[in-house]
């Protein structure tokens, strides 16, 4: 971990690839994907905690980057929606009609892939856990309950 | 040959670019050198604003400008002119914009506004509608006699609170009465809530050294803004471009024009740099309009046998500290008043009341989900008053054609659809028969209420609409509409609609996502459920447009009459013998002969679209046509409620439509879950709590509580189809519908669950065990 006092610039490791950014020591993750690197999928919605819709992979597992702060990702595989190219859950949240405005839909395909990497047959209620950290305001979940179980399946590969 | 016209799912346009991360809405275009504005918000409900003190803000290196009311003279409102862009002189509700600080970037922004002082000097606070209009309450708007009025038909009452009055006289109430066996007497209070779109509202502005204004905005209403700005600040409105990329739900809250302005004035102090201004969430809940609250007390009479006779109403909308579009949710209120049933004599006073809680704009049903609650509710106690089925009383009143709505509408199949079938639909998907409650044992019920509702648009009499085609030189169409891509697919519904008029492969139609006011032909706003319809028409036109020139140019080429052509598959052929045709790449961009004449330009087809036969409302009965149509529905709710902790599980929730014809099914069952699912949240959780002194106590997700993932029952959807004649291929609007009948049905379920009536939202346990218990162990 660094200690930052004043604009540093860091490298941070996302998608794959290492990107340079200028920061401030208090600088969230999400503001510096967004603005710093143009990665504008993960989107601010509350930048409290509590929507999901910021959802960023790091090291595999799903984290609000609205929570994060930059310095502490250094370091560290950053996976953002921009990441993910022709996945089975980005068909399968076409196919399902897993979203209408699309805004919550990078935070929770974030989530899904993760939970899909990372178990095969989950129960309902490890589902229901990993995805109530998220908000829709716009489906009714149950779309994007069908997307991750015909992923977690096989259904849709 | 894929997927054509409509009937079938067609997956949206825009899908890819929404998995991929690549669809931007407003918040994600940034521009270098774009500066940041910053609200300061009233944290005083209702009070005197003492002193701004800008000077150690101002001292912030990198700050650009500092706004205050002072800066801004100006009233803006869509109705009635009563809302300073920023306080001035006092304000009126908590999280009121107070100032605005436009720096260099958010961080220099955030802590330049938290330098702000300002200081108040607390008036008394009207706490809702009904002590707003106690003798003697305090007067949040002294002025409100010398506001101008935008529209003719609103009647603010000054020197009271009384922003406007609808009024509904049909009949004889008192000699109804009457006529009837039974007497129902009832009062209902719903709390304000908030819209709480995934993306919070946005606007970034800027104005060239022509003094043209650019704005890119989350707004439902692009058209809307443009006019407000250049009425507001006299600039021509082609000098104006309003550019709207996809929006993150609107659910109503993003129709009324807000941040643009500030935006807008931010960006002129800052000689015209590009500024940007995203609301924070709390900032979003508060400063920005939430949804009305109500309180409401209902009389309604029947015969023996249930036929409702007179209906007394007075609504009162809890409007906040200022109209914006609040006088048009009385009208919506006044106009639906009965509910989707016949009642000869109806006697309703709807009033929009200023409150010093935050003011309110459109939401999903536009006011409908609120006064389907009550009327529903109502509906409940009097089936039990004479005993008979909910279901079948609602069955027994339903409106029928022939009969008149309380604006003394004839209502015809085709207008009003069949709510009938939609009861006996919605009662089967529930099980209905199997009685509404329901003893399994250990202290569990199983309940089911159901709802009926109905809901028309209410929209300006000459709300109106276009589209654009053109071709490409590959014969593929180009289609140029400006509904905003809120979630809803309309942009891929008018392609569909397209599809099927010109009989062509959809994925050869190419419909532009965004829009931007000076390319895109006008469309009033994406509201109302009304787009197909009014966006559906205009395709429709255009497509007639280019078929006839389709035709006529080719009966030239083919050396035959425009009449014995037909057009499909993206050719013209002839309807004798289709394998004599014409390819549209051969003709859209002229024809070209072999020695190298040409004939024609290129083809360009155009559709406008204005509602015809609405009309004002009579100021003293309320007479008159408010909508092209009502689309109607039955909704049903089943609970599995526990009687000793009072808390409840969501089993099941059913909705039947008669959408009129259904051109997508996918979506539109997904729209009408997700309504329904919205629904839920404002029947069980959603509210805005306030302390004695005004202020907003839930202003972040993580005590505004919203439906989440796990929380959601069965969803049970199907559709009547009683076509909507003037509607494209029959088509009725059902975007909003879901959620109307929701917070009723969930109301009648936990009130038949726990045997007392639940006459308030949302339904939280303590609520219940209060209703239950008055409150004693
Ligand atoms: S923005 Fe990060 S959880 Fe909402
Ligand atoms: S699709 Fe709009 S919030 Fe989920």
């Amino acid at each position: 971990m660094y200690t930052l006092k004043e604009k540093t610039v860091v490298t941070l490791r996302v998608n794959g690839e290492d990107r340079q950014a200028l920061i401030r020591p208090g600088d969230i993750l999400l503001d510096t994907l967004r603005d710093g690197l143009g990665l504008t999928g993960a989107k601010p919605g509350c930048l409290n905690g509590d929507c999901g819709a910021c959802t960023v992979l790091v090291d595999g597992t799903p984290i609000k980057s609205c929570l994060m702060l930059t310095a502490e990702a250094v370091g560290h595989e950053i996976t953002t929606v921009e990441g993910l190219s022709d996945t089975p859950i980005q068909r399968a949240f076409i196919e399902l009609f897993a979203f209408q405005c699309g805004y919550c839909t990078s935070g929770f395909l974030m989530v899904c892939h993760a939970l899909a990497g990372q178990m095969q047959t989950p129960p309902d209620a490890v589902i229901d856990e990993w995805l109530e950290s998220n908000i829709c305001r716009c489906t009714s979940y149950e779309e994007i309950g069908k997307a991750v179980r015909a992923v977690l399946n096989g259904e849709i590969k | 040959m894929s997927k054509t016209g409509i009937g079938v799912p067609v997956i949206r346009k825009e899908a890819a670019s929404k998995v991929t991360g690549e669809a931007k809405y407003t918040a994600d275009f940034l521009e270098p050198g774009t500066l940041t504005a910053q609200l300061v918000t009233s944290t005083c409900a209702h009070g005197v604003i003492a002193g701004i003190d800008t000077s150690a803000a101002a001292g912030v290196p990198g700050v650009r400008a500092i706004l205050t009311g002072e800066s801004c003279p100006e009233l803006c409102g869509a109705i009635l002119k009563d809302r300073p862009p920023l306080a001035r002189g006092k304000v009126r509700y908590y999280g009121e914009p107070v100032a605005l600080v436009v720096a260099e970037d958010a961080f220099l922004a955030a802590k330049a506004a938290s330098l702000i002082k300002v200081s108040y000097e607390p008036l008394p606070v009207v706490h809702g509608p009904g002590q707003a209009l106690e003798p003697g309450a305090p007067l949040i708007h002294e002025g409100l006699g010398a506001y101008k009025r935008i529209v003719a038909d609103v009647y603010p009452e000054p020197g009271t609170n009384v922003c406007h009055r609808e009024k509904v006289r049909k009949g004889d109430v008192e000699k109804g009465f009457s006529e009837c066996a039974v007497i129902l007497e009832a009062r209902f209070k719903l709390p304000q809530s908030d819209h709480i779109a995934m993306e919070t509202r946005a606007a970034t502005a800027s104005i060239s050294a022509d003094g043209t204004v650019f704005i890119r905005t989350s707004s439902q209403a692009p058209f809307e803004v443009r006019k407000m700005l250049s009425e507001l600040y006299q600039i021509d409105e082609g000098k104006i471009i309003v550019e709207v990329p996809m929006v993150g739900g609107g659910f109503g809250g993003k129709a009324p024009v807000n941040l643009e302005i500030l935006a807008y004035l931010a960006s002129r102090a800052a000689g015209g740099r590009p500024v940007r201004l995203v609301n924070t969430r709390e900032a979003d809940m508060v400063s920005s309009p939430c949804r009305m609250g109500l309180e409401a007390t209902l009389k309604l009479g029947a015969t023996e046998d249930g036929i409702l006779k007179a209906a007394e109403m007075t609504f009162l909308i809890d409007a906040g500290g200022y109209a914006d579009i609040g006088p048009r949710l009385a009208k919506a209120i006044a106009v639906g008043c009965t509910g989707p049933y016949h009642i000869e004599n109806v006697s309703c006073d709807s009033l929009c009341v200023y409150t010093n809680h935050p003011y309110v704009t459109s939401f999903r049903g536009f006011g409908h989900a609120s006064v389907t609650f009550c009327i529903e509710r109502a509906l409940d106690k009097l089936a039990r008053k004479l005993r008979l089925d909910p279901a079948r009383l609602r069955y027994k009143n339903a409106l029928m054609p022939g009969q008149t709505s309380p604006t003394q509408v004839k209502i015809t199949a085709s207008n009003c659809g069949n709510l009938q079938a939609c009861i006996e639909r919605v009662k089967g998907l529930v099980n209905w028969e199997e009685g509404d409650r329901l003893d399994m044992g250990g202290g569990k019920i199983r309940a089911k209420g159901i709802a009926a509702f109905w809901k028309t648009s209410n929209s300006p009499p000459d709300a109106a609409s276009g589209a654009f085609i053109s071709f490409n030189k590959d014969g593929s169409v180009n289609l140029n509409v400006g509904c905003v891509e809120i979630g809803p697919m309309m942009k891929t519904t008018a392609a569909q609609i397209l599809s099927e008029a010109l009989k062509m492969d959809i994925s050869r139609i190419h419909v532009n996502m965004d829009v931007n006011t000076r390319y895109t032909p006008y469309h009033w706003k994406t509201v109302a459920s009304m787009t197909t319809y009014m966006i559906g028409r205009a395709v429709l036109r255009a497509a007639e447009d280019v078929t006839d020139q389709l035709k006529s140019m080719a009966a030239v080429v083919m050396k035959c009459a425009p009449e014995d052509l037909d057009i499909g598959d993206e050719r013209v052929f002839l309807r004798s013998d289709p394998s004599v045709f014409k390819s549209f790449r051969d003709l859209v961009h002229g024809y070209h002969y072999e020695n190298g004449n040409a004939l024609y330009g290129q083809m360009l087809g155009r559709g406008g679209f204005i509602m015809t036969d609405l009309n004002f409302l009579d100021r003293e009965t309320g007479k008159g046509k408010p909508g092209p149509y009502w689309t109607v529905g039955a909704q049903a709710v089943e609970v599995i409620y526990d009687t000793v902790a009072h808390t409840y599980r969501l089993t099941k929730a059913a909705t039947v439509i008669d959408a009129g014809k259904v051109l997508n099914p996918a979506m539109a069952e997904g729209l009408v879950k997700g309504g329904m699912c919205m629904g839920l949240g404002l029947g069980s959780r959603e509210h805005f709590q306030y302390d004695p002194a005004g202020r907003v106590l839930d202003t972040s997700l993580r005590t505004y509580k919203v439906m989440h993932f796990g929380q959601t029952p069965e969803y049970l959807v199907a559709f009547v189809e009683t076509p909507f004649v003037e509607g494209p291929y029959g088509a009725r609007g059902l975007a909003e519908h879901g959620i109307v009948g929701i917070p009723a049905a969930l109301g009648n379920a936990l009130s038949v669950a726990c045997g007392a009536e639940l006459d308030e939202l949302p339904l939280l346990p303590e609520k219940i065990w209060m209703a239950k218990t008055g409150g004693r162990l």
